[in-house]
């Protein structure tokens, strides 16, 4: 039974504070700068977050994340320039395609484990960069794809519509797709599935005498994790205009992985904080010659031995140190 | 016939390059179960200490390559010790990120300070040797010397020597060389020491003929993998044989069929066996 401290508790509060304050920011920032970070952050912090269902609750290290990001911007690319398709049929489309993809995939890489399945993905994805460099009647190969449209207006049922031609529409629609990606997400980990997603992480045998089906669970959390992917690819693809073959790389993938470990791995809100936090850091430190990969990867060695949980994880363990709840 | 051969030839000086890394990745992997993606950039920063002592200080290339490999044995040794001690007891998953980790700060740090040009190597052995009809340099000839030279240096040092005994021994039981007295963390940097002393000779050896830069080390680790995942984990001929069977693979199917789909080739065959059999040729447990 909810009672109503229950339903005001002060996460909830905070939460719903902090989805006014993304809706409002376009009318006291209109800095086309600003705004440019914010959907930039908005669009990796999508991609973070579908990275962590197959990786942060489901356990496996899934390299290949990146090649699906990729793939669902070139599919609607492509579909857009070369079949001339409209942006919303061309979005449900790629959205489709990687998914298809994602089952291929995934039903190869999948039968691996541990480091075995780490490698394999990343193999995946180096074999889709090559692919997508190579075959260039397809993608036009290392030159690009150029002039990829915004989306087209949305017409309402009482005359007038939607338009997305400037930065703060286009802003809202990717900020309603992040809030989506999220929702699902989290109904996904408070669900039985999300239950039986963490039982793998735990442990796969004990998960699979317990009756879960461990090749069609991972299965699932990963055809699910590259459909969030492919949808954040459309929305960049749509918002830069040009594509090449790098953005499929596995850099792509490992600042992914950073922005999971160092926010959080496992939790809802960590990869959406380490996107943000890294994104706005390191678009504000564009003009200082630090190398920012460099940092990156000091980074991401010092999470990994010192602070495992990434912010979110320490946040709590200090949360739980101050508060005295610390189990001895 | 003279493109066979040829092709042949450069498949053979290709494959030794790819053992001499896959023998490393193999006492890393195979013996303490840390997956070093980093060796590649290793094998890059190898390439680039030789580059820096032959033009900058005018050494001779063979004592250039002896200094490369004793500071990268440094380099090996410190990491593991900073990076992988900490994390020995714990699922190689962690260390796998760890070594994402470092293959930014070594690549990305290559490319800030050496920036993203090719650099070419002052030619050391240009002599042309007639072999079977077609011509090849001296320095491929080279290459294939002193891997077999390095490669039996290894197996005696192994084989032959109490120290090497000490690897072999944690190799096959971790605890029960630590009950024999074996000082386990000691093996632990001797073999991260060997292991990026033989990345950093075999690409000091190939950077007279390929060329220099930081990205050179993706491609080679990636196959690296395959040979050791091919080959068997851990396993010293398995790294050898593997090796050059890729090497060979990679060079006739570049010769014969394309060139810009090879890396899809051995990707692919990679994939195909982790797929037919997930722990890899000869893997027993994950």
């Amino acid at each position: 039974m909810k009672t109503l401290s229950h339903l005001y508790s002060p996460k909830r509060l905070a939460v719903l504070l902090l989805i006014l304050l993304g809706f409002t920011i376009p009318f006291f920032v209109t800095s086309r700068f600003y705004l440019h970070i914010l959907i930039m952050c908005c669009l990796w912090g999508m991609a973070a977050t579908s990275m962590n269902l197959i990786m942060g609750y489901t356990g496996q290290v899934n390299l290949a994340h990146g090649a699906f990001f990729g793939i669902g911007a070139y599919a609607a690319g492509l579909l857009m320039l070369k079949l001339g398709l409209n942006f919303w049929p061309a979005l449900v489309l790629a959205c489709i395609i990687t998914m298809a993809l994602g089952f291929c995939i995934g039903i190869l890489a999948l039968r691996t484990k541990g480091s075995y399945f780490a490698i394999g993905t990343m193999c995946f994805n180096v074999i889709i960069t090559v692919i997508i460099d190579s075959w260039e009647e397809l993608t036009e190969g290392a030159r690009g794809l150029l002039g990829i449209p915004r989306p087209s207006a949305i017409p309402l049922p009482f005359g007038g519509e939607i338009t997305f031609t400037s930065m703060p529409s286009y802003y809202y629609l990717v900020l309603i797709s992040l809030l989506l990606t999220l929702l699902v997400i989290y109904r996904i980990v408070h669900s039985m599935l999300g239950r039986s997603f963490m039982a793998i992480r735990g442990n796969e045998e004990l998960a699979e005498s317990l009756g879960i089906h461990a090749m069609r669970t991972k299965l699932l959390s990963f055809l699910i994790s590259t459909v969030f992917a492919g949808l954040a690819g459309v929305l960049y693809a749509s918002y830069i205009g040009f594509l090449s073959p790098e953005i499929s790389d596995y850099h792509i993938t490992f600042e992914f992985l950073i922005f999971c470990m160092i926010g959080g791995l496992g939790t809802l809100g960590g990869p959406l904080i380490g996107a943000f936090l890294l994104t706005v850091v390191s678009e504000l430190l564009q003009g200082i010659a630090i190398p920012r990969l460099v940092a990156y990867g000091f980074l991401l060695v010092i999470t990994i031995i010192f602070l495992r949980g990434g912010i979110v994880g320490g946040a709590q363990m200090l949360w739980l140190r101050v508060s005295g709840k610390e189990r001895r | 016939m003279s493109l066979f051969i040829q092709q042949v030839l450069n498949g053979i000086m290709l494959g030794s390059v790819y053992s001499l890394v896959a023998l490393g990745l193999t006492l890393e992997y195979g013996i303490l179960h840390i997956p070093n993606f980093t060796h590649g950039a290793l094998y890059m920063a190898g390439a680039y200490v030789t580059f820096l002592l032959a033009t900058s200080l005018g050494l001779n290339f063979w004592l250039a390559m002896v200094i490369s490999m004793i500071a990268l044995a440094l380099i090996g040794m410190i990491m593991e010790r900073l990076v992988y001690r900490p994390l020995m007891l714990e699922s190689p998953l962690n260390s796998f990120i760890a070594a994402i980790g470092m293959i930014f700060i070594f690549v990305d740090g290559a490319l800030y300070l050496f920036g993203p040009d090719f650099k070419r190597f002052p030619p050391v052995h240009t002599q042309i040797v007639q072999v079977l009809g077609t011509t090849i340099t001296f320095q491929r000839i080279i290459i294939i010397f002193v891997t077999v030279t390095l490669i039996v240096l290894l197996h005696l040092f192994i084989k032959k020597t109490v120290v090497g005994a000490t690897i072999e021994a944690t190799a096959q039981d971790m605890e029960g060389a630590r009950l024999m007295g074996i000082n386990v963390k000691r093996v632990r940097m001797m073999v991260f020491a060997l292991g990026t002393a033989l990345a950093a000779a075999a690409a000091s050896l190939i950077a007279p003929i390929h060329l220099v830069h930081p990205g050179m080390g993706g491609p080679v680790i990636l196959k690296a993998f395959v040979i050791i995942i091919l080959g068997g984990m851990g396993s010293i001929p398995g790294a050898i044989i593997g090796g050059f069977l890729l090497g060979l693979v990679e060079s006739l199917s570049g010769g014969y069929i394309s060139t810009s789909y090879h890396e899809v080739f051995s990707f692919g065959v990679l994939v195909t066996v982790l797929a037919i059999r997930p722990t890899g040729l000869f893997g027993g447990k994950g």
